[in-house]
């Protein structure tokens, strides 16, 4: 929807600007056709008919031919050729097979380019214009090229980054004359960089030296990478000198940035394991439950969300904030229905209790692969989850690890106020830590018993709905962290969150910075063998709860 | 058709009653009138556990070939019938019930495994009971089994040339080998790392990462990726994360931009039905390599999907590589039994040398000494809808190698099991010896 009027928007101010920038237009395509396609007769301006011809050919052209027909498209002066090529780019670009002509599809909306395009056409009988990945990095700085003077700012910018480093040295002259018209700063600074990306192999030592200049403000790998290019074949020794204090300090810059990264990832991951421990710390922690079937509580969460979103197929964007309550009621209900009818013929029998949980756990498995079949099942990610934001060319954070952080907090906050300030959570805390005492004070220590497991399962339900954004939604999805949660959960200390939580981050944190020195494999091993000796030194974890009923 | 399901170990010690009656029963009417009438054909893939997410796909492609040869008339006169076990993904269990399809329920022929260990903890119970297996994965190669034929793809017929295709027409010069820790990626990213340092590659421009199983936290990993391939070089990855991983992994690429324009990445472990599990939009230009894509257009491979369709009772499932090589298997097998005129083990394995079938992707499989198939190699590239779209392929199919070429110790090996001369699966030409392993 949203690209769709920006394309319209944009499209109608492209015939504007094409019409008053004519002259402008001719040279800048003339430097282009000079540089793509050395075959053309210099001076010669391409015409609509050109376009016609052109683009029916890209209907049944291989990849080869496509890439020259491209890039004499973009050549052309015709108002549909940012259409075309912005099609061609997204690959919904299709060819009437009947009518021959050529067509944009965006969603239901056809926008016919070329030829005779039936506007009746089944769906069927259009074919698409396949594009592979070489044809796609032509199209990039071609499309860029005609997004210079969009009306949006954004685009602008975003098509300058595009041309950073990509451009070839004939568009400079284009670019200087954008830049000179360029009312806006920040277009003018992401012009200026491509713009000194190109003056980097001037002729002349004072030129390059301004470009490099230019180009030490920016923190961006890739800027990093054209000067260390520069740097091996430059010639002049001040210059060489200038850069070599530059890339130094953009390698500082870089590495600073990669500290910040990686503490990132560690308390993204940190929050993954506390999600999935926090339930856990819960029943294991607060009732002494070695609970087997926790990890299937969770997948329970991910495969509602999974039905939540075939419920409401039109409404994905809010699909996740229906799925949070649902999946906590599903895996809750459950987990009510296992205590009253498994668990609590077990309390104070350890042994039988973890054999009786890991039974539940396997029914729950194969259960779910006789209703869902033993297939992953698509759960769809939201837009506003996608992507990441780009702090700068060094440091780009993911969106859906910044969520789930946020969530986390967000979850452990919300069951410490539950905990803490109201009476259910006053009746859980006092039957755990002495059941006779709170009995005779009339609390129905079983009712309590069930309410508390339910809220420990319905966490774990919750932290599915996360998890289902982040991995694969099948009947195994449990397993793979049930072992991290009890990890987090006896490192933390049994029985208290504030541990539960400083672990589950520490454990994220160390694990992220040491995969990039050790490998993935050796991490995991490494923090197995550390908290089993950390254990062996203090039994009780990190926080470890002092009172009576410790020991009991 | 008649199938018989039998179930994994969890369900083991309820049926051993009904396994009680149904022994008496068979002793005293006539096993052998029974076995006599049909031709068994075991299917050995998990139903259950981590892997049955890929096996029983294969399972069905089974019982689909068999309805399909039995309404065909079925073999030598007599109908097929498929005897189906659940080794639950279990590698002691694998072997487990090898020995229970060959032993009691007498299999003239079996179908199964997915992963390298799986078929390493068959092999010796299908070579001591002269059993016969069809393997239909893409594996590490460095084995050729009397008692197996191997109809997925070795390393020579897809990692090869998936690196000839990135180094040529990509023209990549740094690379990322990742892949899951265990034997099919460590074996096939030793013999890639030897084969790119033969092209002379340097070795500062090969980054070789392992992960565990079902990986599912790939933030730094695929930061290190992007980091190791803003060099300025033009960097690839090839993939040999298994199944799960892939997700994750795959979802992480596309958050963190990493485009398949500026770094793409190959995978030997990703098609059509792992693809099925997710959207594919930020995918789109990544590459798999393969033998068979779905989206091949050829009236053979048309059919076979109507087939699948019709069988499985749902339009939306996907087919893929191992699928065919499933079929090949198949029918090879049974062209092999009607030249030999019999089922038995070694007059079908003398029979099956040099038969070719038609593949679907136009070409056809031809069955080589060695127990490999010749395989066309096709790169496809990640479409939106979850297909691939065929960018490259090879002239004509490529001999199968059971040992490779480009590792000193194995380039000296070779297997031929028609050559009464050789005859096993580990001659070493220098010293004119087999090794004396079984396989």
């Amino acid at each position: 929807m949203n690209r769709h009027c920006t394309f319209r928007i944009w499209l109608g101010a492209c015939r504007i600007w094409l019409g008053a920038c004519r002259i402008w237009l001719g040279a800048c395509l003339l430097a282009l056709a000079a540089v793509a396609e050395p075959a053309a007769p210099p001076g010669a301006e391409l015409q609509t008919a050109d376009f016609e011809t052109l683009a029916l050919r890209l209907g049944t052209a291989g990849f080869g031919e496509k890439q020259e027909l491209v890039e004499q498209l973009a050549a052309a002066a015709d108002p549909r050729v940012p259409a075309l090529l912005e099609a061609m780019l997204a690959g919904a670009l299709y060819r009437d097979v009947v009518g021959g002509g050529i067509v944009a599809l965006q969603g239901d909306r056809r926008t016919p380019l070329a030829g005779t395009v039936r506007a009746d056409a089944p769906g069927a009988e259009l074919r698409k214009i396949t594009v592979n990945n070489s044809l796609r990095s032509a199209l990039r700085p071609l499309l860029a090229t005609t997004r210079l003077r969009a009306p949006d700012a954004e685009v602008r910018i975003a098509a300058a980054r595009t041309l950073t480093g990509t451009a070839p040295a004939a568009l400079a002259a284009t670019l200087e004359r954008v830049r000179a018209d360029e009312a806006d700063a920040r277009v003018r600074d992401a012009l200026d960089t491509a713009l000194a990306s190109l003056r980097l192999a001037d002729p002349d030592p004072a030129v390059r030296a301004a470009a490099i200049a230019v180009l030490a403000r920016q923190s961006d790998k890739a800027i990093l990478t054209l000067l260390e290019q520069r740097m091996a074949v430059e010639q002049d020794a001040e210059i060489a000198a200038q850069l070599g204090k530059v890339i130094a300090s953009l390698r500082a810059r870089e590495q600073a940035f990669a500290l910040v990264g990686d503490l990132f990832f560690g308390l993204s991951l940190g929050s993954v394991l506390l999600l999935a421990a926090v339930g856990l710390a819960i029943t294991f922690g607060v009732m002494g439950v070695i609970n087997m079937a926790h990890g299937e509580m969770i997948m329970l969460g991910a495969y509602t969300t999974y039905v939540v979103q075939l419920l409401m197929p039109n409404h994905i964007e809010w699909s996740l904030a229906v799925a949070v309550p649902a999946a906590f009621l599903v895996a809750a209900l459950v987990g009510v229905a296992i205590e009253r009818g498994v668990i609590r013929f077990l309390y104070g029998r350890p042994l039988e209790t973890l054999l009786a949980t890991f039974g539940i756990s396997l029914i729950l498995q194969q259960l779910v692969r006789t209703i869902f079949s033993p297939l992953n099942k698509s759960v769809i990610t939201p837009q506003w989850l996608s992507g990441s934001w780009q702090v700068n060319g060094m440091l780009s954070l993911t969106y859906n690890r910044l969520y789930i952080i946020l969530f986390a907090l967000a979850v452990l906050l919300a069951l410490v106020a539950l905990l803490r300030r109201t009476p259910i959570g006053l009746q859980m805390r006092a039957v755990t830590q002495n059941r006779a005492m709170a009995g005779s004070m009339g609390i129905r220590t079983g009712r309590v018993d069930a309410l508390t497991f339910g809220l420990g399962s319905g966490i774990a339900g919750i932290a599915g709905v996360a998890l289902s954004q982040l991995t694969n939604v099948g009947p195994n999805l449990g397993q793979a962290y049930i072992i991290d949660s009890f990890l987090v959960v006896v490192f933390g200390g049994v029985g208290n969150l504030f541990g539960t939580f400083v672990a589950a981050m520490g454990l994220g944190v160390v694990t992220k910075f040491a995969e990039p020195l050790v490998g993935a494999v050796l991490a995991k091993i490494l923090i197995l063998v550390f908290v089993i000796l950390f254990i062996q030194w203090r039994p009780r974890g990190l926080f470890a709860l002092k009172g009576r009923f410790v020991g009991d | 058709m008649t199938i018989r399901i039998r179930a994994g170990s969890a369900r083991r010690f309820a049926r051993s009653a009904a396994q009680t009656a149904a022994a008496t029963l068979a002793l005293t009417w006539g096993a052998a009138v029974l076995a006599a009438d049909t031709i068994k054909v075991g299917v050995l893939h998990s139903l259950s556990g981590t892997r049955a997410i890929s096996e029983t796909t294969l399972k069905d492609t089974v019982l689909m070939l068999v309805d399909e040869q039995n309404k065909k008339g079925g073999l030598l006169g007599k109908k097929l019938e498929a005897v189906v076990v659940d080794p639950a993904s279990n590698w002691p269990l694998f072997a487990e019930k090898a020995k229970e399809l060959l032993a009691k329920d007498k299999v003239d022929v079996i179908y199964g495994c997915w992963t390298s260990v799986s078929r390493k903890s068959v092999l010796p119970v299908v070579e001591e009971m002269n059993g016969l297996l069809f393997y239909p994965v893409q594996y590490e190669g460095e084995e050729s089994s009397k008692n197996v034929f191997y109809t997925g793809a070795a390393p020579n017929q897809q990692a090869i040339p998936a690196v000839d295709y990135l180094m040529k027409d990509v023209g990549v010069k740094r690379w990322v080998l990742a892949g899951t820790d265990y034997v099919y990626p460590r074996t096939t990213n030793k013999i890639l790392e030897a084969y790119l340092k033969s092209k002379g590659v340097a070795a500062e421009d090969i980054m070789i990462n392992y992960t565990p199983f079902g990986h599912s936290d790939w933030q730094t990993i695929v930061a290190d990726i992007k980091k190791f391939g803003s060099a300025g070089k033009k960097t690839a990855v090839v993939s040999t994360i298994n199944g799960d991983a892939n997700v994750p992994f795959y979802k992480e690429l596309g958050n963190q931009g990493i485009s398949a324009e500026s770094i793409p990445v190959v995978a030997f472990s990703v098609g059509e039905e792992e693809l099925s599990g997710f959207d594919t939009s930020p995918l789109v230009g990544h590459l798999a390599a393969w033998n068979y894509f779905m989206s091949v257009d050829t009236p053979a491979n048309a059919a076979f999907i109507e087939q699948w369709h019709a069988f499985i009772k749902d339009p939306k499932r996907v087919t893929n590589d191992p699928m065919e090589a499933t079929y090949i298997g198949f029918n090879l097998w049974v062209k092999a039994v009607e030249k030999a005129k019999t089922t038995e083990v070694d007059a079908v394995r003398k029979a099956i040398y040099g038969l070719s079938v038609p593949n679907l992707t136009g070409g056809s499989a031809v069955m080589l000494p060695n127990h490999h198939i010749t395989k066309p190699v096709l790169i496809g590239e990640i479409q939106a809808d979850g297909q691939f779209e065929v960018v490259w392929q090879t002239d004509k199919e490529v001999p199968g190698d059971a040992w490779t070429d480009h590792l000193p110790e194995s380039a000296k090996i070779t297997a031929d099991w028609q050559d009464p001369a050789i005859n096993c699966g580990n001659y070493n030409t220098q010293t004119k010896t087999c090794s004396g392993q079984n396989y």
